[in-house]
Protein backbone atom coordinates (compact mmCIF):
# COMPACT_ATOMS: atom_id res chain seq x y z
CA UNK A 1 0.00 0.00 0.00
CA UNK A 2 2.43 2.46 -0.75
CA UNK A 3 0.82 4.38 -3.38
CA UNK A 4 -1.31 7.91 -2.80
CA UNK A 5 -4.99 7.54 -1.68
CA UNK A 6 -7.89 9.79 -2.94
CA UNK A 7 -11.48 9.53 -1.99
CA UNK A 8 -14.21 11.22 -3.62
CA UNK A 9 -17.89 11.03 -2.36
CA UNK A 10 -21.60 11.54 -4.01
CA UNK A 11 -24.20 12.09 -2.19
CA UNK A 12 -27.21 9.99 -2.21
CA UNK A 13 -25.96 8.10 -5.93
CA UNK A 14 -26.84 4.67 -5.94
CA UNK A 15 -25.63 2.36 -8.21
CA UNK A 16 -26.39 -1.93 -8.41
CA UNK A 17 -23.55 -4.35 -7.01
CA UNK A 18 -22.71 -5.06 -10.15
CA UNK A 19 -22.43 -1.84 -11.99
CA UNK A 20 -20.20 -0.67 -9.50
CA UNK A 21 -18.32 -3.88 -9.82
CA UNK A 22 -17.53 -3.45 -13.56
CA UNK A 23 -16.06 0.16 -12.89
CA UNK A 24 -14.52 -0.35 -10.13
CA UNK A 25 -12.45 -3.49 -12.73
CA UNK A 26 -12.54 -0.91 -14.95
CA UNK A 27 -10.77 1.09 -13.10
CA UNK A 28 -8.28 -0.79 -11.29
CA UNK A 29 -6.62 -1.81 -14.61
CA UNK A 30 -5.74 1.80 -15.60
CA UNK A 31 -1.97 2.56 -15.67
CA UNK A 32 -0.84 4.18 -12.32
CA UNK A 33 -3.55 2.65 -10.33
CA UNK A 34 -2.43 0.09 -7.94
CA UNK A 35 -5.99 -0.18 -6.26
CA UNK A 36 -9.64 0.89 -6.99
CA UNK A 37 -13.16 0.31 -5.45
CA UNK A 38 -16.74 1.90 -6.08
CA UNK A 39 -18.70 1.03 -3.20
CA UNK A 40 -21.63 2.14 -1.20
CA UNK A 41 -20.57 3.80 1.73
CA UNK A 42 -22.59 1.55 4.31
CA UNK A 43 -20.40 0.86 7.22
CA UNK A 44 -19.38 -2.64 6.31
CA UNK A 45 -17.94 -1.28 2.73
CA UNK A 46 -16.25 1.25 5.00
CA UNK A 47 -14.28 -1.45 6.76
CA UNK A 48 -13.83 -3.33 3.30
CA UNK A 49 -12.33 0.09 1.74
CA UNK A 50 -10.17 0.18 4.49
CA UNK A 51 -8.69 -2.72 4.93
CA UNK A 52 -7.86 -2.62 1.66
CA UNK A 53 -5.54 1.07 1.98
CA UNK A 54 -8.74 2.89 -0.07
CA UNK A 55 -10.41 5.12 2.74
CA UNK A 56 -9.21 8.69 3.88
CA UNK A 57 -11.21 10.87 6.08
CA UNK A 58 -13.55 12.02 3.05
CA UNK A 59 -14.76 8.09 2.77
CA UNK A 60 -14.97 7.63 6.02
CA UNK A 61 -17.84 10.56 6.77
CA UNK A 62 -19.83 9.10 3.55
CA UNK A 63 -23.75 7.51 4.57
CA UNK A 64 -25.14 4.49 3.55
CA UNK A 65 -26.77 6.74 0.46
CA UNK A 66 -23.60 7.82 -0.31
CA UNK A 67 -21.06 6.40 -3.33
CA UNK A 68 -17.33 6.24 -2.85
CA UNK A 69 -14.57 6.31 -4.85
CA UNK A 70 -11.42 5.10 -3.94
CA UNK A 71 -8.12 5.12 -5.92
CA UNK A 72 -4.66 4.33 -4.91
CA UNK A 73 -2.30 5.29 -7.65
CA UNK A 74 1.72 5.66 -8.05
CA UNK A 75 1.14 9.62 -8.05
CA UNK A 76 -0.97 12.53 -7.11
CA UNK A 77 -1.51 13.49 -10.41
CA UNK A 78 -2.50 10.10 -11.40
CA UNK A 79 -4.72 9.58 -8.94
CA UNK A 80 -6.68 12.88 -9.79
CA UNK A 81 -7.03 12.15 -13.28
CA UNK A 82 -8.46 8.97 -12.83
CA UNK A 83 -10.76 10.16 -10.19
CA UNK A 84 -11.78 12.26 -13.21
CA UNK A 85 -12.34 9.65 -15.61
CA UNK A 86 -14.27 7.88 -12.87
CA UNK A 87 -16.60 10.50 -12.43
CA UNK A 88 -16.84 10.93 -16.16
CA UNK A 89 -18.28 6.85 -16.30
CA UNK A 90 -20.92 7.70 -13.33
CA UNK A 91 -21.95 10.78 -15.24
CA UNK A 92 -22.92 9.16 -18.64
CA UNK A 93 -26.35 8.20 -19.56
CA UNK A 94 -27.32 4.51 -17.96
CA UNK A 95 -27.90 2.03 -20.46
CA UNK A 96 -30.95 0.68 -19.82
CA UNK A 97 -31.44 -0.50 -23.53
CA UNK A 98 -34.21 -3.44 -23.42
CA UNK A 99 -35.89 -2.79 -20.01
CA UNK A 100 -39.34 -3.02 -20.41
CA UNK A 101 -40.21 0.90 -19.45
CA UNK A 102 -39.22 4.36 -20.70
CA UNK A 103 -40.39 5.95 -17.23
CA UNK A 104 -38.97 4.59 -14.29
CA UNK A 105 -40.57 4.92 -11.00
CA UNK A 106 -38.54 5.71 -7.63
CA UNK A 107 -40.63 3.50 -5.44
CA UNK A 108 -42.16 0.79 -4.98
CA UNK A 109 -45.99 2.62 -4.86
CA UNK A 110 -45.25 4.41 -7.77
CA UNK A 111 -44.41 1.14 -9.59
CA UNK A 112 -47.40 -0.18 -8.55
CA UNK A 113 -49.22 2.83 -10.06
CA UNK A 114 -47.91 1.71 -13.60
CA UNK A 115 -48.13 -2.00 -13.20
CA UNK A 116 -51.27 -2.65 -10.54
CA UNK A 117 -51.30 -5.75 -11.82
CA UNK A 118 -47.98 -7.04 -10.40
CA UNK A 119 -47.96 -10.02 -8.18
CA UNK A 120 -44.11 -9.82 -7.05
CA UNK A 121 -41.23 -8.00 -5.83
CA UNK A 122 -37.83 -9.24 -6.27
CA UNK A 123 -35.66 -7.46 -3.74
CA UNK A 124 -32.05 -7.19 -4.49
CA UNK A 125 -30.78 -3.70 -2.62
CA UNK A 126 -28.30 -3.84 -0.18
CA UNK A 127 -29.25 -5.77 3.42
CA UNK A 128 -29.54 -3.05 5.42
CA UNK A 129 -32.73 -1.59 3.36
CA UNK A 130 -33.76 -4.85 2.06
CA UNK A 131 -36.35 -5.62 4.85
CA UNK A 132 -37.67 -2.12 5.01
CA UNK A 133 -38.03 -2.42 1.16
CA UNK A 134 -39.97 -5.92 1.39
CA UNK A 135 -42.50 -5.14 4.28
CA UNK A 136 -43.28 -1.68 1.85
CA UNK A 137 -44.14 -4.98 -1.23
CA UNK A 138 -46.10 -6.81 1.38
CA UNK A 139 -48.00 -4.18 2.43
CA UNK A 140 -49.07 -3.54 -0.96
CA UNK A 141 -50.24 -6.95 -1.68
CA UNK A 142 -47.03 -8.65 -3.37
CA UNK A 143 -45.27 -11.54 -2.83
CA UNK A 144 -41.53 -11.40 -2.32
CA UNK A 145 -38.36 -12.78 -3.17
CA UNK A 146 -35.61 -11.48 -1.29
CA UNK A 147 -32.45 -11.98 -3.37
CA UNK A 148 -30.33 -9.86 -0.68
CA UNK A 149 -28.84 -10.85 2.36
CA UNK A 150 -27.07 -9.31 5.21
CA UNK A 151 -30.49 -9.26 6.27
CA UNK A 152 -31.26 -9.82 10.82
CA UNK A 153 -32.66 -12.90 11.80
CA UNK A 154 -35.26 -11.14 14.00
CA UNK A 155 -36.03 -9.02 10.62
CA UNK A 156 -36.36 -12.17 8.81
CA UNK A 157 -38.71 -13.43 11.64
CA UNK A 158 -40.96 -10.31 11.78
CA UNK A 159 -41.24 -9.89 8.43
CA UNK A 160 -42.10 -13.89 7.44
CA UNK A 161 -44.77 -13.57 10.37
CA UNK A 162 -46.20 -10.47 8.38
CA UNK A 163 -46.71 -12.47 5.10
CA UNK A 164 -48.32 -14.90 7.24
CA UNK A 165 -50.74 -13.05 8.13
CA UNK A 166 -51.25 -11.64 4.61
CA UNK A 167 -51.56 -14.61 2.95
CA UNK A 168 -47.96 -13.88 0.90
CA UNK A 169 -45.15 -15.59 0.56
CA UNK A 170 -41.71 -14.06 1.47
CA UNK A 171 -38.67 -16.19 -0.31
CA UNK A 172 -35.43 -15.43 1.46
CA UNK A 173 -33.79 -13.43 2.30
CA UNK A 174 -30.96 -14.61 0.52
CA UNK A 175 -32.76 -16.48 -1.91
CA UNK A 176 -30.91 -17.04 -4.90
CA UNK A 177 -33.23 -19.02 -7.14
CA UNK A 178 -36.56 -19.25 -7.97
CA UNK A 179 -38.69 -20.66 -10.91
CA UNK A 180 -42.68 -19.17 -10.79
CA UNK A 181 -45.10 -21.04 -13.04
CA UNK A 182 -41.79 -20.86 -16.08
CA UNK A 183 -40.01 -17.80 -14.99
CA UNK A 184 -36.85 -17.83 -13.63
CA UNK A 185 -36.05 -15.55 -11.39
CA UNK A 186 -32.94 -14.52 -10.26
CA UNK A 187 -29.79 -17.48 -10.46
CA UNK A 188 -32.54 -20.00 -12.44
CA UNK A 189 -32.49 -22.24 -15.18
CA UNK A 190 -34.43 -22.18 -18.38
CA UNK A 191 -35.80 -25.62 -17.56
CA UNK A 192 -39.10 -27.63 -19.08
CA UNK A 193 -42.74 -27.32 -17.65
CA UNK A 194 -43.84 -30.64 -15.51
CA UNK A 195 -45.20 -32.31 -12.44
CA UNK A 196 -42.45 -31.67 -10.00
CA UNK A 197 -42.45 -29.21 -7.35
CA UNK A 198 -39.28 -28.24 -5.56
CA UNK A 199 -39.01 -26.54 -2.32
CA UNK A 200 -35.03 -25.26 -1.58
CA UNK A 201 -33.41 -23.54 1.29
CA UNK A 202 -30.25 -23.50 -1.17
CA UNK A 203 -30.34 -21.78 -4.43
CA UNK A 204 -27.45 -24.02 -6.59
CA UNK A 205 -29.35 -27.28 -5.27
CA UNK A 206 -32.25 -25.99 -6.37
CA UNK A 207 -30.73 -25.17 -9.22
CA UNK A 208 -28.96 -28.66 -9.96
CA UNK A 209 -31.76 -30.50 -9.03
CA UNK A 210 -34.05 -28.90 -11.29
CA UNK A 211 -31.49 -29.10 -13.97
CA UNK A 212 -31.34 -32.83 -13.90
CA UNK A 213 -34.37 -33.71 -13.68
CA UNK A 214 -34.91 -31.64 -17.04
CA UNK A 215 -31.49 -33.62 -18.05
CA UNK A 216 -33.23 -36.73 -17.25
CA UNK A 217 -36.74 -35.42 -19.20
CA UNK A 218 -38.73 -34.56 -16.34
CA UNK A 219 -40.08 -30.98 -15.84
CA UNK A 220 -40.91 -28.25 -13.24
CA UNK A 221 -44.28 -27.03 -12.50
CA UNK A 222 -42.69 -24.66 -9.58
CA UNK A 223 -39.36 -23.87 -7.96
CA UNK A 224 -40.15 -22.16 -4.70
CA UNK A 225 -36.79 -20.67 -2.81
CA UNK A 226 -37.11 -20.27 0.99
CA UNK A 227 -33.80 -19.00 1.61
CA UNK A 228 -30.96 -20.39 3.82
CA UNK A 229 -32.24 -19.85 7.50
CA UNK A 230 -36.14 -20.53 7.32
CA UNK A 231 -35.26 -23.69 8.65
CA UNK A 232 -33.51 -22.73 11.63
CA UNK A 233 -35.74 -22.82 14.76
CA UNK A 234 -36.14 -19.13 15.15
CA UNK A 235 -37.99 -18.90 11.48
CA UNK A 236 -39.19 -22.36 12.53
CA UNK A 237 -39.24 -22.91 8.29
CA UNK A 238 -42.88 -20.71 8.30
CA UNK A 239 -42.21 -20.10 4.41
CA UNK A 240 -41.55 -23.69 3.62
CA UNK A 241 -44.25 -24.46 5.98
CA UNK A 242 -46.37 -22.30 3.22
CA UNK A 243 -44.58 -23.41 0.41
CA UNK A 244 -45.65 -26.81 1.25
CA UNK A 245 -49.44 -26.10 1.65
CA UNK A 246 -49.64 -24.04 -1.92
CA UNK A 247 -47.81 -26.90 -3.87
CA UNK A 248 -49.83 -29.56 -2.06
CA UNK A 249 -53.32 -27.82 -2.93
CA UNK A 250 -51.68 -27.26 -6.42
CA UNK A 251 -53.19 -29.27 -8.99
CA UNK A 252 -50.12 -29.27 -11.29
CA UNK A 253 -47.80 -30.32 -8.86
CA UNK A 254 -47.80 -34.41 -8.56
CA UNK A 255 -44.70 -34.72 -6.53
CA UNK A 256 -42.49 -32.32 -4.31
CA UNK A 257 -39.05 -32.66 -3.38
CA UNK A 258 -37.48 -30.61 -0.53
CA UNK A 259 -33.77 -29.68 -0.73
CA UNK A 260 -32.13 -28.21 2.44
CA UNK A 261 -29.26 -28.47 5.19
CA UNK A 262 -30.30 -30.11 7.85
CA UNK A 263 -33.39 -28.38 10.26
CA UNK A 264 -33.30 -27.90 13.34
CA UNK A 265 -35.35 -30.85 14.81
CA UNK A 266 -38.36 -29.67 15.90
CA UNK A 267 -38.28 -27.76 12.70
CA UNK A 268 -37.85 -31.18 10.77
CA UNK A 269 -40.41 -32.29 12.70
CA UNK A 270 -42.93 -30.33 11.86
CA UNK A 271 -42.15 -30.82 8.51
CA UNK A 272 -42.11 -34.72 8.23
CA UNK A 273 -45.95 -34.29 10.35
CA UNK A 274 -46.96 -32.02 7.21
CA UNK A 275 -45.69 -34.09 4.65
CA UNK A 276 -47.43 -37.13 6.27
CA UNK A 277 -50.55 -35.60 5.80
CA UNK A 278 -50.64 -35.09 2.12
CA UNK A 279 -51.37 -37.47 -0.61
CA UNK A 280 -48.88 -36.71 -2.88
CA UNK A 281 -45.29 -38.08 -2.84
CA UNK A 282 -42.40 -36.57 -1.39
CA UNK A 283 -38.54 -36.88 -1.94
CA UNK A 284 -36.25 -35.13 0.65
CA UNK A 285 -32.92 -33.91 0.47
CA UNK A 286 -31.33 -32.90 3.50
CA UNK A 287 -27.72 -32.97 2.89
CA UNK A 288 -25.25 -34.12 5.18
CA UNK A 289 -28.68 -35.33 7.51
CA UNK A 290 -28.89 -38.93 9.00
CA UNK A 291 -31.77 -40.66 11.31
CA UNK A 292 -34.78 -39.50 9.48
CA UNK A 293 -38.23 -41.26 9.95
CA UNK A 294 -39.99 -40.56 7.41
CA UNK A 295 -44.27 -40.64 6.95
CA UNK A 296 -44.80 -43.65 4.34
CA UNK A 297 -45.28 -40.55 1.44
CA UNK A 298 -41.53 -39.65 1.73
CA UNK A 299 -38.24 -40.78 0.67
CA UNK A 300 -35.00 -39.80 1.76
CA UNK A 301 -31.99 -39.25 -0.50
CA UNK A 302 -27.86 -38.45 0.46
CA UNK A 303 -27.23 -36.55 -2.87
CA UNK A 304 -29.17 -33.28 -5.44
CA UNK A 305 -28.36 -36.23 -8.40
CA UNK A 306 -30.30 -39.21 -6.58
CA UNK A 307 -32.79 -36.55 -5.77
CA UNK A 308 -33.44 -35.77 -9.61
CA UNK A 309 -33.01 -39.73 -9.90
CA UNK A 310 -35.91 -40.11 -7.39
CA UNK A 311 -38.16 -37.79 -8.85
CA UNK A 312 -38.09 -38.75 -11.91
CA UNK A 313 -39.59 -42.07 -10.86
CA UNK A 314 -35.92 -43.98 -10.65
CA UNK A 315 -34.83 -42.94 -13.64
CA UNK A 316 -30.67 -43.20 -13.66
CA UNK A 317 -28.60 -39.93 -14.59
CA UNK A 318 -25.39 -40.28 -16.35
CA UNK A 319 -26.16 -43.18 -17.87
CA UNK A 320 -22.69 -44.30 -19.22
CA UNK A 321 -20.78 -42.36 -17.09
CA UNK A 322 -18.19 -44.83 -15.60
CA UNK A 323 -15.47 -42.99 -13.41
CA UNK A 324 -13.33 -45.45 -13.16
CA UNK A 325 -12.96 -45.92 -17.00
CA UNK A 326 -12.70 -42.23 -17.48
CA UNK A 327 -10.06 -42.01 -14.55
CA UNK A 328 -8.05 -44.17 -16.06
CA UNK A 329 -7.25 -41.49 -19.04
CA UNK A 330 -6.28 -39.41 -16.57
CA UNK A 331 -2.17 -39.00 -15.22
CA UNK A 332 -1.59 -41.16 -12.28
CA UNK A 333 -2.98 -38.85 -8.90
CA UNK A 334 -1.73 -38.37 -6.06
CA UNK A 335 -1.91 -35.67 -3.37
CA UNK A 336 -5.60 -34.34 -2.28
CA UNK A 337 -8.45 -33.26 -3.97
CA UNK A 338 -8.87 -29.44 -3.47
CA UNK A 339 -12.35 -28.31 -4.85
CA UNK A 340 -13.38 -24.69 -5.41
CA UNK A 341 -16.83 -24.29 -5.54
CA UNK A 342 -19.51 -21.54 -6.81
CA UNK A 343 -22.23 -23.48 -5.79
CA UNK A 344 -22.91 -23.92 -1.45
CA UNK A 345 -24.72 -27.29 -2.10
CA UNK A 346 -22.30 -28.33 -4.41
CA UNK A 347 -19.82 -27.99 -2.12
CA UNK A 348 -22.22 -29.81 0.64
CA UNK A 349 -22.91 -32.83 -1.92
CA UNK A 350 -19.66 -33.38 -2.70
CA UNK A 351 -18.97 -33.59 1.16
CA UNK A 352 -21.44 -36.37 1.18
CA UNK A 353 -19.46 -38.31 -2.00
CA UNK A 354 -16.42 -38.26 -0.09
CA UNK A 355 -17.33 -39.33 3.55
CA UNK A 356 -19.71 -42.09 1.93
CA UNK A 357 -16.27 -43.47 0.10
CA UNK A 358 -14.63 -43.07 3.63
CA UNK A 359 -12.86 -39.84 2.59
CA UNK A 360 -11.84 -37.67 5.37
CA UNK A 361 -12.84 -34.07 4.19
CA UNK A 362 -12.44 -30.30 5.42
CA UNK A 363 -14.36 -27.09 4.34
CA UNK A 364 -15.18 -24.00 5.33
CA UNK A 365 -18.86 -24.92 5.15
CA UNK A 366 -18.50 -28.56 6.70
CA UNK A 367 -21.39 -30.84 6.91
CA UNK A 368 -21.85 -33.00 10.10
CA UNK A 369 -19.29 -34.85 10.36
CA UNK A 370 -16.71 -32.79 8.23
CA UNK A 371 -13.77 -31.09 9.53
CA UNK A 372 -13.32 -27.13 9.49
CA UNK A 373 -10.85 -26.08 6.87
CA UNK A 374 -7.46 -26.46 7.78
CA UNK A 375 -4.92 -23.85 5.72
CA UNK A 376 -1.58 -25.81 6.12
CA UNK A 377 -3.63 -29.39 5.83
CA UNK A 378 -2.47 -32.28 3.49
CA UNK A 379 -5.87 -33.43 3.27
CA UNK A 380 -8.96 -33.09 0.76
CA UNK A 381 -10.18 -29.23 1.16
CA UNK A 382 -13.87 -28.56 -0.18
CA UNK A 383 -14.34 -24.61 -0.64
CA UNK A 384 -17.91 -23.03 -0.90
CA UNK A 385 -16.08 -19.79 -2.11
CA UNK A 386 -19.78 -18.14 -2.15
CA UNK A 387 -19.08 -18.23 1.64
CA UNK A 388 -19.20 -14.63 3.45
CA UNK A 389 -16.00 -14.62 3.50
CA UNK A 390 -15.55 -14.41 -0.23
CA UNK A 391 -17.95 -12.23 -0.86
CA UNK A 392 -18.16 -9.28 1.53
CA UNK A 393 -18.09 -6.29 -0.72
CA UNK A 394 -18.10 -7.90 -4.10
CA UNK A 395 -20.69 -10.08 -5.98
CA UNK A 396 -21.48 -13.55 -5.95
CA UNK A 397 -18.89 -15.92 -7.51
CA UNK A 398 -21.25 -17.07 -9.73
CA UNK A 399 -21.64 -13.23 -10.91
CA UNK A 400 -18.02 -12.35 -10.82
CA UNK A 401 -15.74 -15.59 -11.82
CA UNK A 402 -12.67 -14.10 -10.90
CA UNK A 403 -13.21 -14.81 -7.24
CA UNK A 404 -12.15 -18.16 -7.79
CA UNK A 405 -8.79 -17.25 -9.77
CA UNK A 406 -6.72 -16.76 -7.34
CA UNK A 407 -7.56 -20.08 -4.91
CA UNK A 408 -7.04 -21.80 -8.45
CA UNK A 409 -3.57 -20.49 -9.31
CA UNK A 410 -2.57 -21.74 -6.46
CA UNK A 411 -4.12 -24.95 -6.64
CA UNK A 412 -2.18 -25.26 -10.16
CA UNK A 413 0.98 -24.92 -8.71
CA UNK A 414 0.78 -26.92 -5.60
CA UNK A 415 2.76 -30.21 -5.00
CA UNK A 416 -0.09 -30.95 -2.48
CA UNK A 417 -2.73 -30.81 -4.79
CA UNK A 418 -3.33 -34.14 -7.19
CA UNK A 419 -6.95 -33.24 -8.09
CA UNK A 420 -9.09 -30.13 -9.12
CA UNK A 421 -12.50 -29.86 -8.42
CA UNK A 422 -14.75 -27.34 -9.76
CA UNK A 423 -18.39 -26.24 -10.36
CA UNK A 424 -19.84 -24.15 -13.64
CA UNK A 425 -23.23 -23.32 -12.86
CA UNK A 426 -24.46 -21.09 -15.90
CA UNK A 427 -28.53 -19.82 -16.32
CA UNK A 428 -30.03 -16.79 -15.83
CA UNK A 429 -28.21 -14.45 -13.44
CA UNK A 430 -25.33 -16.12 -13.42
CA UNK A 431 -21.94 -15.12 -15.56
CA UNK A 432 -22.29 -14.89 -19.39
CA UNK A 433 -19.29 -17.28 -20.27
CA UNK A 434 -18.25 -18.75 -16.85
CA UNK A 435 -15.91 -21.50 -18.39
CA UNK A 436 -14.57 -18.80 -21.15
CA UNK A 437 -13.60 -17.29 -17.86
CA UNK A 438 -11.54 -20.58 -16.84
CA UNK A 439 -10.30 -21.79 -19.61
CA UNK A 440 -7.67 -18.87 -20.39
CA UNK A 441 -6.52 -19.15 -16.20
CA UNK A 442 -6.14 -22.91 -16.82
CA UNK A 443 -4.01 -22.63 -19.58
CA UNK A 444 -2.21 -20.26 -18.25
CA UNK A 445 -1.37 -21.59 -15.30
CA UNK A 446 -1.97 -25.57 -16.04
CA UNK A 447 1.75 -27.72 -15.80
CA UNK A 448 2.30 -31.08 -17.41
CA UNK A 449 2.60 -32.51 -14.31
CA UNK A 450 0.14 -30.68 -12.20
CA UNK A 451 -3.02 -31.69 -11.01
CA UNK A 452 -5.99 -33.54 -12.88
CA UNK A 453 -9.11 -30.59 -13.40
CA UNK A 454 -12.54 -32.27 -12.90
CA UNK A 455 -15.62 -30.22 -13.43
CA UNK A 456 -19.11 -30.65 -14.03
CA UNK A 457 -21.98 -27.99 -15.38
CA UNK A 458 -25.10 -26.99 -14.00
CA UNK A 459 -27.28 -25.99 -16.58
CA UNK A 460 -29.27 -26.97 -19.55
CA UNK A 461 -29.27 -26.47 -23.10
CA UNK A 462 -31.54 -23.96 -22.93
CA UNK A 463 -29.77 -21.46 -20.85
CA UNK A 464 -28.66 -18.57 -22.34
CA UNK A 465 -24.56 -19.30 -21.97
CA UNK A 466 -25.57 -23.77 -22.96
CA UNK A 467 -24.51 -26.45 -21.44
CA UNK A 468 -22.64 -28.13 -23.92
CA UNK A 469 -21.24 -25.46 -25.21
CA UNK A 470 -20.09 -24.87 -21.39
CA UNK A 471 -18.97 -28.35 -21.61
CA UNK A 472 -16.77 -28.00 -24.58
CA UNK A 473 -15.01 -24.85 -23.58
CA UNK A 474 -13.88 -26.56 -20.70
CA UNK A 475 -13.00 -29.97 -22.07
CA UNK A 476 -10.96 -27.88 -25.12
CA UNK A 477 -9.33 -26.29 -21.98
CA UNK A 478 -8.30 -29.99 -20.61
CA UNK A 479 -10.93 -30.66 -17.83
CA UNK A 480 -12.34 -34.15 -17.45
CA UNK A 481 -16.31 -32.62 -17.72
CA UNK A 482 -18.53 -34.66 -15.59
CA UNK A 483 -22.50 -35.13 -16.07
CA UNK A 484 -23.33 -34.16 -12.77
CA UNK A 485 -21.75 -32.95 -9.47
CA UNK A 486 -21.94 -36.08 -7.83
CA UNK A 487 -20.43 -37.59 -10.87
CA UNK A 488 -17.43 -34.86 -10.89
CA UNK A 489 -16.77 -35.73 -6.78
CA UNK A 490 -17.08 -39.23 -7.56
CA UNK A 491 -14.52 -39.26 -10.31
CA UNK A 492 -12.23 -37.27 -8.01
CA UNK A 493 -11.54 -40.10 -6.07
CA UNK A 494 -11.28 -42.42 -8.86
CA UNK A 495 -8.12 -40.54 -9.81
CA UNK A 496 -6.79 -40.89 -6.21
CA UNK A 497 -7.75 -44.69 -6.36
CA UNK A 498 -10.51 -43.90 -3.87
CA UNK A 499 -13.16 -45.58 -5.28
CA UNK A 500 -14.09 -48.92 -3.86
CA UNK A 501 -13.27 -51.75 -6.09
CA UNK A 502 -10.60 -49.68 -7.61
CA UNK A 503 -6.93 -50.90 -7.22
CA UNK A 504 -5.31 -47.69 -7.73
CA UNK A 505 -1.85 -49.52 -8.55
CA UNK A 506 -3.25 -51.05 -11.40
CA UNK A 507 -3.97 -48.28 -13.49
CA UNK A 508 -2.66 -46.68 -17.25
CA UNK A 509 -0.42 -43.44 -16.68
CA UNK B 1 -55.99 -17.00 7.71
CA UNK B 2 -56.13 -20.89 8.12
CA UNK B 3 -53.49 -22.55 5.88
CA UNK B 4 -56.21 -23.87 3.33
CA UNK B 5 -57.52 -20.37 2.88
CA UNK B 6 -53.72 -19.22 2.69
CA UNK B 7 -52.60 -21.78 -0.04
CA UNK B 8 -55.69 -21.28 -2.34
CA UNK B 9 -54.50 -17.65 -1.85
CA UNK B 10 -50.98 -18.40 -3.14
CA UNK B 11 -52.00 -20.56 -5.56
CA UNK B 12 -54.35 -17.95 -7.21
CA UNK B 13 -51.82 -15.03 -6.80
CA UNK B 14 -48.65 -16.35 -7.43
CA UNK B 15 -48.45 -19.83 -8.67
CA UNK B 16 -50.92 -19.70 -10.82
CA UNK B 17 -50.59 -16.75 -12.02
CA UNK B 18 -47.90 -15.11 -14.64
CA UNK B 19 -45.42 -13.26 -12.65
CA UNK B 20 -45.31 -9.40 -13.08
CA UNK B 21 -42.36 -8.46 -11.37
CA UNK B 22 -41.20 -5.40 -9.43
CA UNK B 23 -37.34 -5.37 -9.25
CA UNK B 24 -35.91 -3.54 -7.14
CA UNK B 25 -31.81 -3.55 -6.52
CA UNK B 26 -29.32 -5.62 -9.72
CA UNK B 27 -30.95 -3.72 -12.94
CA UNK B 28 -29.83 -7.06 -14.87
CA UNK B 29 -32.43 -8.87 -13.36
CA UNK B 30 -34.91 -7.27 -14.98
CA UNK B 31 -33.13 -7.12 -18.18
CA UNK B 32 -33.51 -10.67 -18.37
CA UNK B 33 -36.93 -11.01 -17.61
CA UNK B 34 -37.82 -8.36 -19.85
CA UNK B 35 -36.11 -10.50 -22.74
CA UNK B 36 -38.00 -13.34 -21.50
CA UNK B 37 -41.28 -11.56 -22.20
CA UNK B 38 -41.74 -11.69 -18.55
CA UNK B 39 -43.75 -8.48 -17.29
CA UNK B 40 -41.55 -6.59 -15.07
CA UNK B 41 -41.42 -2.80 -13.37
CA UNK B 42 -37.48 -1.89 -12.48
CA UNK B 43 -37.53 0.65 -9.49
CA UNK B 44 -34.83 3.42 -9.85
CA UNK B 45 -34.14 2.87 -6.21
CA UNK B 46 -31.91 4.96 -4.23
CA UNK B 47 -31.32 4.10 -0.07
CA UNK B 48 -34.59 5.66 1.33
CA UNK B 49 -34.56 8.15 4.39
CA UNK B 50 -30.76 9.44 3.28
CA UNK B 51 -29.26 6.13 3.23
CA UNK B 52 -30.26 5.69 7.14
CA UNK B 53 -31.23 2.06 7.35
CA UNK B 54 -33.06 2.32 10.96
CA UNK B 55 -34.73 5.50 10.34
CA UNK B 56 -35.75 3.51 6.31
CA UNK B 57 -37.02 0.42 8.81
CA UNK B 58 -39.44 2.55 10.49
CA UNK B 59 -41.25 4.27 7.81
CA UNK B 60 -41.50 1.52 6.48
CA UNK B 61 -43.35 -0.17 9.57
CA UNK B 62 -45.53 3.33 9.58
CA UNK B 63 -46.41 2.97 6.07
CA UNK B 64 -44.72 5.79 4.15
Amino acid sequence: MSGLVINEVRRGFYLDSVALMRLSRGIAERDGVEEAALMMGTPANKRIMDDAGLLTATGQAAEGGDLVIGIRADSHARAKEVLQEALSELDKPAGHGGAAVQWRPRTTRAALKQAPDSNLALISVPGDFAAAEARKALRRGLHVMMFSDNVSLAAEVALKQEAKTLGRLVMGPDCGTAIINGVPLAFANAVPRGSVGLIGASGTGLQEVSCLIAQGGGGLSHAIGVGGRDLKEEVGGMTTLMALDALDADPGTKHIVLISKPPAAGVAARLLERIGASGKSFTICFIGASDLTLPANARSVDTLKAAAEDALGGVALGVGFDPVMMAARAPAGRGAVWGLFTGGTLCAEAQVIFQAAGQVVASNAPIPGASPLDPGGSGHQLIDLGADEFTRGRPHPMIDPTVRDDALVEALASSRVGVILLDVVVGFGAHADPAGHLAPVLTAHRRADGPVVIASVTGTDADPQGRTAQAAKLEAAGVMVAPTNADAATLALACLGCVPGRDPTNRSA
Amino acid sequence: MDGSTMSDDIGKTLLNTPPKVVNLGLESFALELSQQGVAVVHVDWTPPAGGDPALADLLSKLGA
